[in-house]
């Protein structure tokens, strides 16, 4: 009898397989954080002996903090994968960031137009993504082999019907599918699969003294220089720890003790706010994931 | 999220492992719109403390503003999720739902109860171990709960929670629960002499809403004794079966990193396997030894039902995706025509004859089907006779695929005996069946292979088959260009056929209508007379409205490389219309035609034909004279 961890391993690298043995030109997005390890985890374990059957593609907004870009290079070079990762010119050109733009503009040229922009100019038909059910209601709706339209655009009322784990991998000329082989998993399962496989994550997880500053009642990590600290605002050391990872500016620190795994786990059991909640882009009305998704956003 | 466990605090080491060992049950959850299941299924997440406080807060404010139940907590706000829905009150969709208790991690699908309920339903079940059917205690089995029990069965799930719900509105009475039991199973009796599975039937008396008899026994139902909901789904079995069922793995990729190592990847479907283990591959029938069973964490003594593994063989035998792995002694079956029941789940009907694709496990052939035996009536289960499906019908049909497939029956193997079709041209997910058994007849007829060949036939006339196939309006001038053109051809001493729609009419397809249904039947058999033809040597004309595409693609696909030549007589409408040769437009325009193509019955034009021909700009003489001079260019005829 298989546990549930070994079930949705399982059901994980046979969706994998099925769209290496299906797509023309497949991808897997690589956002860093631990999601993204699980499922590149899994993805080695899918294809062993051979290495998996596709790049990586990490969409970088270039403010990312310092320490998810060093855990990406050495992940890759240490498990002897391809990585692309691609960066909108022109958003950089107009100089688009956080603190100039505010979070929904940067998220929507250096995130969402760059994901678009990248998965065209490589042609790829179908991008492996670390999405879960459980993270938030709209998401509970999403098949695992996602069709977007040409203009990558979501359509939840026009959704295939997936049955058994017989995937319809077939799409129309400009379509492309997004795929998301941890839909089953859950954050409890995410984290106690990392502590049995004892994959590595970035040590930003982890607890330990970091330059802060509160801003808006949120911790703000002080990662680089392009940080405007105002009059009002002081930096300082505090030991924190970050549950979920994305561009430095819009992602808020949570005090913590919690400097090993199993200390994790437990905190993330005990605390009572769910995920998102860390995630700035988030804070707007209770739709607007889906909103974003319809969009296009991963 | 505040798992209970006092654990966690004190010992998260001794949690995780605990946590380690627990299985997973997937379950669907089937009532109808008032039935409280949205309640249920929030009651259950609500109690499995997998609610967390920022939603916990928001579903307070929640249900003051848009709640049902007053001052308390509405729970189906819980699991309410696509904003379209929120405010329309309604579920359109399948959802998953998640949570765990300290034994068991639980998948549920919530699949809603009204229009759509059987596609919805059919995806929810597909994939459960168990199916919870609720039924209101105020109103007893009615027709949904038949509607849902019918298709939980046909799916193949066994084992069945009859959760009696809204318990206190009926003063928690012990007889309406024994009622409603007793006319439960005597009605799911007979669920098992159809093509379904037979239920092992668990009735539960619940609130929902008021958390009887879900986590704990209820204090207001004393006179129960059974176990509550939860308690229940722990223990009940999840997928063990699977595990003692013969062995079966449909190999997904072929794993061949370098010259050394040749291996095939699956998810085992069923029963077990280990080193040595004699295999036989299907449909080629070729057998051989498990070697190895190859993982990253290492060789594997022996690999279950549900894990995916690589295998690596003793000999060098040809193994392709799709090809079924199974064990020596009990093998899967092979066939190509079998006895199905199929699912209809798109917006246009299900026509017999039209070619669809049919996938089964990684496996993706071409199938047609022939006319259903007969239709289910969800309701009543009446057998009604039937000659298409249309969106949410269920029906048995026979299936022919265009090669031999491995399989086993649905109800021996849910994993190897499940297909879906889909449209060639929309790419979408049309039908979904289950496999009854294969039909003996394609056993028993073996293709004859004969000396006197198509080569050799086409030699002797000294010239190349092809089928020119005309389509376009009635009126367009198809048959008329074709008779000039096959007098050219048999001026030059060349050997033709011209097939013409409304002849053919008359003879072998005189038994045929004009709707979609004959209209495909229509083409399917003329495309064979021309498959025949060409093998005889000749160049067949085919002058035939043949309006849809998927049809004349499927004539297409049934000629050898580049022996179809699509023409398109290109006439507008009101061309033909205003020739009306036959005076048939002012027939159909006064209704005295019905199903006339271009009127009341669409035409769709080929996208890309080989020649296309505007009968507008062009004489019936000129029109030959260009495909004349096409045929020559393409090498199909010499001077």
């Amino acid at each position: 009898m298989l546990t549930h961890l070994q079930k949705l391993e399982a059901e994980s690298i046979h969706i994998m397989r099925e769209v290496a043995a299906e797509a023309e030109n497949p991808v897997m997005l690589y956002s860093i954080g631990k999601d993204s390890a699980v499922m590149l985890h899994i993805a080695m374990k899918a294809f062993f002996p051979a290495t998996p059957p596709f790049p990586l593609l990490h969409v970088d907004t270039t403010w990312k903090f310092r320490e998810m870009i060093e855990f990406r290079d050495a992940t890759v070079s240490t498990l002897g994968l391809d990585l692309i990762v691609h960066i909108n010119e022109e958003g950089v050109e107009q100089g688009i960031g956080p603190f100039s733009h505010g979070s929904a503009v940067h998220t929507d040229v250096m995130k969402t137009t760059a994901l678009k922009q990248a998965l065209e100019k490589h042609g790829f038909d179908v991008a492996f993504g670390g999405a879960r059910r459980d993270e938030e209601k709209s998401r509970a709706k999403e098949r695992i082999f996602s069709f977007r339209s040409e203009d990558h655009r979501w359509d939840p009322k026009n959704q295939r019907p997936e049955l058994w784990k017989i995937y319809n991998t077939r799409k129309s000329p400009g379509e492309s599918i997004r795929v998301f082989p941890l839909s089953n998993w859950t954050e409890l399962d995410i984290w106690q699969y990392i502590w049995l496989e004892k994959i590595p994550i970035v040590p930003l997880y982890y607890a330990a003294e970091r330059p802060v500053v509160e801003r808006d009642g949120t911790l703000i990590m002080v990662d680089d220089d392009r940080m405007p600290i105002r009059p009002e605002e002081q930096v300082e050391y505090r030991k924190v720890r970050f549950r979920t990872l994305g561009c430095y500016p819009l992602t808020g620190a949570v005090e913590s003790s919690a400097d090993t795994l199993t200390a994790i786990i437990q905190e993330m059991l005990l605390t009572k706010t769910s995920e998102r909640q860390g995630r700035v882009i988030d804070h707007d009305q209770a739709a607007s994931m889906e909103k974003k998704k319809q969009e296009g956003y991963f | 999220m505040a798992h209970q466990s006092d654990l966690i605090a004190s010992d998260i080491l001794a949690y995780l492992k605990s946590h380690e060992e627990k299985s997973l049950l997937r379950f669907i959850t089937c009532g109808s719109v008032d039935d409280g299941k949205s309640t249920l299924i929030g009651r259950m997440l609500y109690e499995s403390k997998m609610i967390f406080e920022d939603q916990l807060s928001a579903l307070e404010s929640d249900s003051k503003k848009s709640g049902t139940q007053g001052k308390d907590i509405d729970f189906a706000l819980l699991v309410d999720g696509l904003a379209s829905e929120r405010e329309q009150g309604i579920t359109i969709d399948v959802a998953y739902r998640f949570f765990s208790t300290d034994k068991r991690k639980f998948i549920v699908a919530d699949t809603p109860g009204h229009e759509q309920y059987t596609r919805n339903m059919a995806t929810g079940a597909s994939t459960a171990d168990l199916a919870i059917i609720l039924v209101d205690a105020r109103k007893g089995v009615i027709t949904q709960t038949r509607r849902h029990s019918l298709i939980v069965s046909l799916l193949g799930i066994r084992n069945v929670v009859l959760a009696i719900n809204k318990m206190d509105l009926v003063r928690y009475s012990q007889r309406k629960f024994e009622t409603i039991e007793k006319d439960y199973r005597e009605f799911a009796e007979g669920l098992g002499e159809g093509h379904g599975v037979k239920f092992d039937i668990t009735a539960i008396p619940v609130s929902a809403l008021k958390g009887d008899n879900i986590v704990t026994s209820s204090q207001n139902m004393t006179w129960f004794e059974g176990p509550s909901l939860l308690e229940f789904l722990e223990e009940a079995p999840a997928g063990e079966n699977l595990e003692k069922a013969a062995f079966r793995m449909p190999v997904q990729w072929v794993n061949r990193p370098n010259a050394d190592f040749r291996g095939f990847s699956g998810q085992v479907a069923s029963g077990r396997i280990k080193e040595g283990d004699a295999i036989r591959v299907l449909p080629s029938g070729r057998e051989a030894k498990v070697n190895r069973i190859v993982t990253l964490d290492g060789e594997l003594k022996k690999a279950v039902a549900g894990q995916s593994v690589t295998l690596v063989l003793d000999d060098e035998i040809d193994i392709s995706r799709g090809d079924v792995i199974s064990e020596a002694k009990k093998p899967a079956e092979v066939a190509d025509q079998f006895e199905t029941t199929l699912i209809w789940m798109a917006e246009g009907p299900m026509l017999p004859g039209r070619p669809y694709l049919l996938k089964t496990g990684p496996k993706t052939v071409r199938a047609t089907i022939t006319a259903p035996k007969y239709q289910i009536n969800v309701n009543s289960f009446e057998h009604v006779a039937a000659t298409k499906l249309e969106l949410n019908e269920i029906g048995v049909c026979n299936i022919a695929t265009d090669q031999q497939i491995a399989f086993d029956p649905y109800t021996d193997n849910r994993e190897t005996g499940a297909f879906i079709l889909i449209d060639r041209l929309t790419n979408a997910t049309v039908g979904a069946g289950t496999i009854h058994f294969a039909l003996r007849r394609s056993a028993n007829i073996h293709w004859q292979a004969l000396d006197v060949n198509r080569n050799l036939r086409s030699n002797l006339k000294l010239q190349k088959p092809a089928v020119l196939w005309f389509t376009g309006l009635s009126g367009s001038g198809k048959s008329t260009i074709a008779n000039i053109l096959e007098k050219k051809l048999a001026a030059m001493g060349r050997h033709t056929y011209l097939l013409d729609g409304d002849n053919v009419r008359h003879g072998l397809n005189k038994d045929l209508g004009f709707t979609d249904a004959d209209r495909v039947e229509n083409i399917r058999r003329v495309a064979e007379v021309a498959k025949l033809m060409s093998d005889a040597g000749l160049i067949t004309l085919v002058s035939f409205i043949s309006p849809f595409r998927s049809e004349r693609r499927m004539a297409r696909s049934m000629m050898e490389e580049g022996e179809f030549v699509e023409i398109h007589v290109d006439t507008p409408l009101e061309v033909a219309e205003s020739r009306d040769v036959k005076g048939l437009y002012a027939k159909a325009r006064a209704g005295d035609i019905k199903n006339f193509t271009g009127i009341d019955s669409p035409y769709e034009p080929p996208n890309n034909p080989e020649i296309a021909i505007n009968t507008v700009e062009l004489t019936a003489e000129q029109a030959a004279d260009n495909l004349f001079n096409y045929l020559l260019e393409r090498g199909i005829i010499d001077t």
